[in-house]
């Protein structure tokens, strides 16, 4: 168990700029989990703190030690492969042995170390198989067995689930969060995954082109995103990013749009108000459940606007509404019930004190 | 009655043509496998029987009275030049260079490929063209070189000076099949044995060889064929006792004094044939396999 921290960390190949200068903290204890576009660097960022790959610039450190220079093994750090990794000659007992052997531990200890975590991770039956006698889950399971046996000071994880059925993976996902929340690691996790990472992490870095977005908790990345990127990356749907102006009313100051309908207003909330003048164009960023319909006890008090449903789409557990707002397409998230329905108009409730408002220029939040 | 029920629909046109397809089909393999066959069938036959009968029967025809004196010969009778003491002390010469040759050469050719993959270093591809090259120099222009370092090494006209010569020969090849093997070679896996604490020749050592069964199957029957049956090295640079099989089966053949002895030169012909039979049929199977698996991850 340790810290982490990453200080103006960046990677270059030739004239290519891969990190163009990171910096995370991790604390002890602490579950990193690292998201961004494909080929953003995260798997980088992850082998640069193994050490498989060296640093161009900047610092990375373990408990407060440099390690920029230290070689792998000598990092105390553990990491589990997307492939897992595990080495195809080799029983899944020595598999889990294999770095205690190189590091010279003792036989009888390693047996122990060995038995130990195969009872944790429930893999006490298959120790003699070789990983190609394995299901997908199960060798996911040695993977972690092999980082695990080590206790490092800091667990890496690049893509461990993503190899798996949807089923799996959530199984396999609470697996992990009970483990984290037993051993009290220090993880740096990367995933494609936003459930994954809302569920995992105690803080989320959210990447783009080797440039860290916003590092902060699930409840920070999703509620308060720095920019419009991270409010179009994490949730499903995704936030709705509506074109709109802001103009003075008589209860302060509104943003109005376009719908179907002719126009439509809103009045903005004391904090957001403050920080805009009228006149000023911004994008008015609502998440699909800050909607509401009448019928809905959640709207009451709300302000409302009147709009031409397009299409509606049930979940099972809600109902979609499709709508055109300042000329984007949006998405509503209603009660499964809500009273709405393809072509005609409905009114909808919204909750501003969840609006975010971002700079149309810029992207960034206001 | 049961003779209608038996006769099935009068055979069409679309389930005669797969038919006779078939059965071209297997009418040239079987005249494949007899041009093939007949040859070596000729042999055997010719190595069990007497002189005599060799001179008054057909080529075809079966011995009358099989027996292995021809094959006792050849293996400790025959004249090889002026010693008469058959191709036993050949065969170990053989025996001693191509065992040799082909395991240095195998394990140069892995240690290569992997580090050529696995520990890229600047101009790594290059140095991968430049061995790749070394595939296409024609045993002749090396002759003349090459006798002049055996000699100034002192190997000359020897089997560690063999060993040398096919060594340098056959890495390229080797390094050629192991570098595709290993370019297809998850590295993850040497990664997390990094991780693990392991260096670089513990990783070569307990990782990538006993997961290269396929590749080095391929190389070491490659590699044994071509070694095992090399004439112009082993006739250039090994003279007297130190000269390998395929140089001995020459000689028995082309000795001009006394009568020819077919039967025995036949036995002998097989009996330096027979190692790489061996190898083939041991490792067969993998080999089919293992070009499969060079094939499609290479
Ligand atoms: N050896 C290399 N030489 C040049 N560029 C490289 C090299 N390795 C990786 N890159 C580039 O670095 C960028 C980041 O790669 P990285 O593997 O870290 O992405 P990632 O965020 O993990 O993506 P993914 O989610 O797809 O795994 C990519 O654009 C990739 O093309
Ligand atoms: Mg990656």
């Amino acid at each position: 168990m340790a810290s982490l921290s990453i200080r103006n960390v960046q990677k270059r190949y030739g004239a290519l700029d891969i990190l163009k200068g990171v910096d995370i903290d991790v604390g002890d204890g602490e579950f990193l989990v690292l998201v961004g576009p494909s080929g953003c660097g995260k798997s980088t960022l992850l082998n640069m703190i193994a050490g498989l790959d060296d640093i161009s610039a900047g610092e990375i450190a373990i408990d407060g030690r440099r390690v920029n220079e230290l070689h792998p093994k000598d990092r105390d750090i553990a990491m589990v492969f997307q492939s897992y990794a595990l080495y195809p000659n080799m029983s899944v007992r020595q598999n889990i042995a294999f770095g205690m052997e190189m590091r010279g531990v003792p036989k009888p200890e390693r047996e122990r170390a060995i038995g130990q975590v195969a009872k944790l991770l429930q893999i006490e039956p298959m120790l003699d198989r070789k990983p190609s006698q394995l299901s997908g889950g199960q060798r996911q399971r040695v993977a972690m067995g092999r980082a695990l046996v080590r206790n490092p000071k800091v667990f890496l994880f690049d893509e461990p689930l993503s190899n798996l059925d949807a089923k799996l993976r959530v199984e396999m996902r609470t697996e992990i969060k009970k483990l984290h929340q037993r051993l009290g690691a220090t993880i740096v996790y990367v995933t494609h995954d936003q459930i994954e990472a809302m569920t995992l992490a105690t803080r989320i870095a959210v990447m783009r082109g080797g440039e860290l977005q916003q590092l902060g908790t699930p409840h920070e990345i999703y509620t308060r995103p720095n920019n419009v990127f991270v409010a179009g990356f994490m949730g499903s749907p995704a936030m709705n990013l509506i074109p709109a102006l802001v103009s003075g009313g008589d209860g302060g100051p509104m943003v109005r749009f376009s719908t179907l309908d002719g126009g439509a207003g809103l009045a903005l909330g004391a904090d957001l108000a403050r920080r805009v003048r009228p006149g000023q164009e911004v994008l008015l960023g609502l998440r699909p459940e800050c909607f509401s319909d009448l019928g809905d006890e959640h709207s009451r008090g709300l302000p409302t606007f009147a709009c031409t449903v397009e299409l509606t789409e049930p979940t099972g557990a809600d109902l979609l509404a499709m709508l055109t707002l300042g000329g984007v397409e949006t998405v509503a998230r209603l009660r499964p019930d809500a009273a709405v329905h393809p072509g005609a108009s409905a009114v909808f409730a919204v909750d501003m004190t969840k609006a975010v408002l971002f700079d149309p220029a810029s992207g960034v939040r206001i | 009655m049961a003779e209608t029920l038996t006769q099935g629909p009068s055979p069409t046109p679309a389930t005669l043509l797969p038919a006779l397809g078939r059965a071209g089909l297997y009418g040239a393999l079987v005249v494949l496998a007899l041009v093939y066959a007949t040859p070596l069938f000729v042999m055997v036959i010719t190595s069990l029987k007497s002189l005599e009968e060799i001179r008054n029967g057909n080529l075809l025809s079966l011995p009358l009275s099989p027996n292995f004196d021809a094959w006792i010969k050849a293996w400790s009778g025959a004249c090889v030049g002026v010693a008469c003491e058959g191709v036993n002390r050949f065969f170990v010469n053989s025996v001693m260079m191509a065992v040799p040759s082909v395991a240095i050469s195998c394990l140069l050719g892995a240690l290569n490929g992997y580090a050529l993959t696995k520990w890229k270093f600047r101009g790594a591809d290059l140095v991968f063209a430049l061995i790749l090259f070394g595939c296409f120099i024609p045993f002749q222009i090396v002759l003349v070189p090459m006798a002049s370092v055996l000699g100034m090494l002192g190997l000359a006209s020897s089997t560690a000076g063999l060993v040398l010569v096919h060594v340098v020969y056959g890495v390229c090849f080797t390094t050629l099949f192991f570098r595709n093997y290993y370019a297809a070679f998850p590295s993850e896996l040497v990664k997390a044995a990094t991780i693990d604490g392991a260096g670089f020749l513990r990783i070569f050592w307990r990782i990538m060889l006993p997961n290269s069964l396929p590749i080095l199957v391929v190389t070491v029957i490659w590699q044994f064929t071509n070694i095992w049956n090399d004439f112009l090295f082993g006739a250039s640079f090994a003279s007297g006792t130190a000269q390998p099989m395929t140089v001995a089966l020459n000689n028995i053949v082309n000795t001009s004094t006394g009568v020819k002895e077919y039967n025995v030169d036949m036995a002998a012909a097989i009996i330096a044939a027979l190692p790489t039979l061996l190898v083939y049929v041991l490792a067969g199977r993998y080999f089919v396999r293992g070009l499969m698996a060079g094939a499609v991850k290479g």
